[in-house]
């Protein structure tokens, strides 16, 4: 428990965890792939059958709620914070 | 085995009118033995009709006891019991009182065998609850605290008016599944929905949880909203609309999320985006969906109480509560920290937490009932999820920008109560066997397939991905997000204007 808070209050390097994380990355669709080639899905939709398509629909996902989210909150809904002062 | 039906409502209400006349020295054991003792008596009961009364001619049943409101019952004695934990510290009763007066009305909603006694816990819920925002203590929770009461009192209202026309209608005051369409179902749908913090009345929700104390957004995160889903769940499964709407929920609260800068505010946006997700599977309606919202209900009632002590404490122990305030905590504050993070992977859907199961349940639903549409916004709002919960919002109070805040993690008690309810999440994670027992349906659901797993994985790191070529986008601004609370802003301060041009009549009276 001691060694875990050390680690949470320590320096992180974000450097070394971006190269781990990208491994992961490759790994999960590596699995993913594998997992449809060994049809070991049980794929209810067409885009279940297609391999690697929760990854990249998760990025689109992503970066669509964060563009349009901020798009429509600088347009309209972001107010200074006296507004309703 | 002998029917001892003890009402857990009667043990919360007793404890609430003893507390203020007893010494100061007794009220933990109090306030921390009333939710032991109303597991207790859960534990004891058996399933069937207890506590039936009638009254001027209406039969009233207080006690419906099945594994439906068992499981909610199971459930909100557990918060109790955290949350008077992370209360502990406080030195008046009042707060104390509140939340039991509250816990009680809810206990008393989700027991309640019939719809007269069903409203009459849920305006009980109303009208203690709002003083856990009013001791917020500031002007702006003092007014935020009236506009929760002005649509808490329509919402009322409205479910009133549909029961009394359900009962004049089909002569029969039970409350279960309600069929029929019409003003008397409608009616009473809008009044559950209000709680369910459903577009467009949901502005009460984030408008005014964070403007209530430290310790009682914890139970108002809990109760209102949940009973909300347990009385939809009962009433309106199957409903289509409810699909619509319930996916509508989720995105709309993770849009909020990424542009508000208020992290308690942050939070409740997310409340709404969850609730959307069992809101949606009731919508679906087949018993893995509806089996799917109850766990989800239960395991949300535990991450998202982690989540908001987390953000609490930090709120409890700077002073401060905007992310452009924020920064590097983790350093100084280390096992609040610790604790966000696993509520935050709890929520996230990770595998070995318990969001991963009840998460998994509800998507795996409505793929089954062939809602592809569903499926993918609700996996959409997955991605979401991780990305505004777990990464952005610890990032920025934890990490990001670091403001030197002299400060440490909170008392012990609050330690320990971020320690159960994290203890919990993984405990349901690894074993979900011990919640899946006490879902209303017996349907075998496989949360641990390598499908799900990797699938669920992609989905965390693909939107981690995205974290991180967007953290730009995603740094705090110092502003505040409208919402449709601009309308009963505008139409309360009309009223007082008016109000003020008919001051003199007061001279007449």
């Amino acid at each position: 428990m001691n060694k875990l808070i050390d680690m949470i209050k320590g320096p992180i390097s974000f450097k070394k965890l971006k190269k781990y994380f990208y491994i992961v990355l490759g790994l999960l669709v590596v699995l993913d792939v594998a997992l449809s080639l060994l049809h070991l899905k049980h794929p209810a939709f067409v885009w279940d059958k297609m391999p690697g398509f929760l990854s990249l629909y998760s990025l689109v996902s992503t970066v669509l709620i964060v563009v349009i989210s901020k798009a429509i909150g600088h347009a309209v809904l972001m107010k200074r914070e006296d507004f309703y002062d | 085995m002998t029917d001892i039906w003890i009402h857990p409502a009667l043990l919360f209400f007793l404890a609430a009118c003893i507390l203020p006349f007893v010494n100061e020295k007794l009220r933990p054991s109090i306030i921390l033995g009333v939710p032991v003792l109303g597991l207790l008596t859960l534990l004891l009961v058996s399933q069937g009709m207890h506590g039936v009364v009638s009254l001027m001619g209406q039969e009233m049943v207080f006690g419906r006891v099945d594994k439906l409101s068992l499981v909610f019952g199971y459930i909100f004695v557990i918060l109790a019991f955290i949350g008077m934990l992370y209360a502990l510290h406080l030195k008046g009763n009042r707060e104390h009182v509140a939340a039991l007066i509250y816990i009680g009305g809810a206990m008393g909603a989700v027991f309640a065998g019939d719809l007269l006694s069903l409203f009459l816990f849920w305006e009980i819920m109303s009208f203690s609850s709002v003083f856990l925002i009013w001791f917020g203590g500031t002007k702006k929770s003092s007014d935020a605290g009236i506009r929760y009461l002005f649509l808490h009192t329509i919402g009322g209202i409205l479910l009133l008016g549909g029961i009394v026309l359900h009962i004049v209608q089909t002569g029969d005051s039970s409350f279960v599944a309600i069929t029929e369409g019409g003003w008397a179902g409608g009616l009473m749908l809008v009044g559950f929905l209000i709680n369910a913090g459903g577009p467009p009345l949901h502005a009460w929700l984030p408008d005014s949880y964070p403007e209530a104390s430290v310790t009682g957004t914890i139970f108002l995160a809990t109760f209102t909203t949940k009973v909300a889903v347990y009385a939809l769940a009962r009433g309106f499964s199957g409903t289509e609309m409810l699909i619509y709407l319930g996916v509508f929920m989720t995105l709309f609260g993770i849009g909020y999320t990424i542009i508000e800068n208020d992290i308690r505010r942050l939070l409740s946006y997310h409340i709404i985006s969850q609730v959307g997700y069992m809101v949606a599977a009731i919508g679906i309606g087949t018993e893995l969906a509806v089996n799917g919202a109850v766990a989800h209900a239960i395991n949300n009632i535990l991450f998202k109480g982690v989540l908001m002590m987390g953000m609490g404490a930090v709120i409890f122990m700077t002073g401060k509560r905007k992310g452009t305030e924020l920064g590097g905590l983790r350093k100084v504050m280390p096992l609040t920290c610790l604790f966000y993070m696993i509520g935050g992977l709890s929520i996230s859907g990770f595998p070995l937490f318990n969001g991963f199961i009840s998460k998994g349940m509800i998507i795996s639903s409505a793929a089954e009932a062939q809602y592809g549409p569903t499926a993918l916004l609700l996996t959409m709002a997955a991605a979401g999820t991780f990305l505004s919960t777990t990464l952005k919002l610890p990032y920025i109070v934890f990490s990001g920008d670091d403001k030197s805040l002299k400060v440490t993690d909170p008392p012990k008690n609050m330690i320990w109560a971020m320690g159960i309810g994290s203890f919990f999440c993984i405990l349901l994670g690894i074993a979900p066997m011990l919640l899946t027992a006490l879902l209303p349906f017996d349907v075998v659901y496989h949360s641990y397939t390598a499908d799900h797993v990797v699938g669920s994985l992609q989905v965390i790191a693909f939107s981690g991905l995205g974290f991180m070529i967007l953290l730009k986008k995603l740094t705090p601004e110092s502003t505040i997000s409208l919402d449709a609370d601009w309308l009963y802003r505008k139409i309360t301060t009309a009223f007082m204007w008016i109000a003020a041009r008919f001051a003199f009549l007061r001279y007449i009276t």
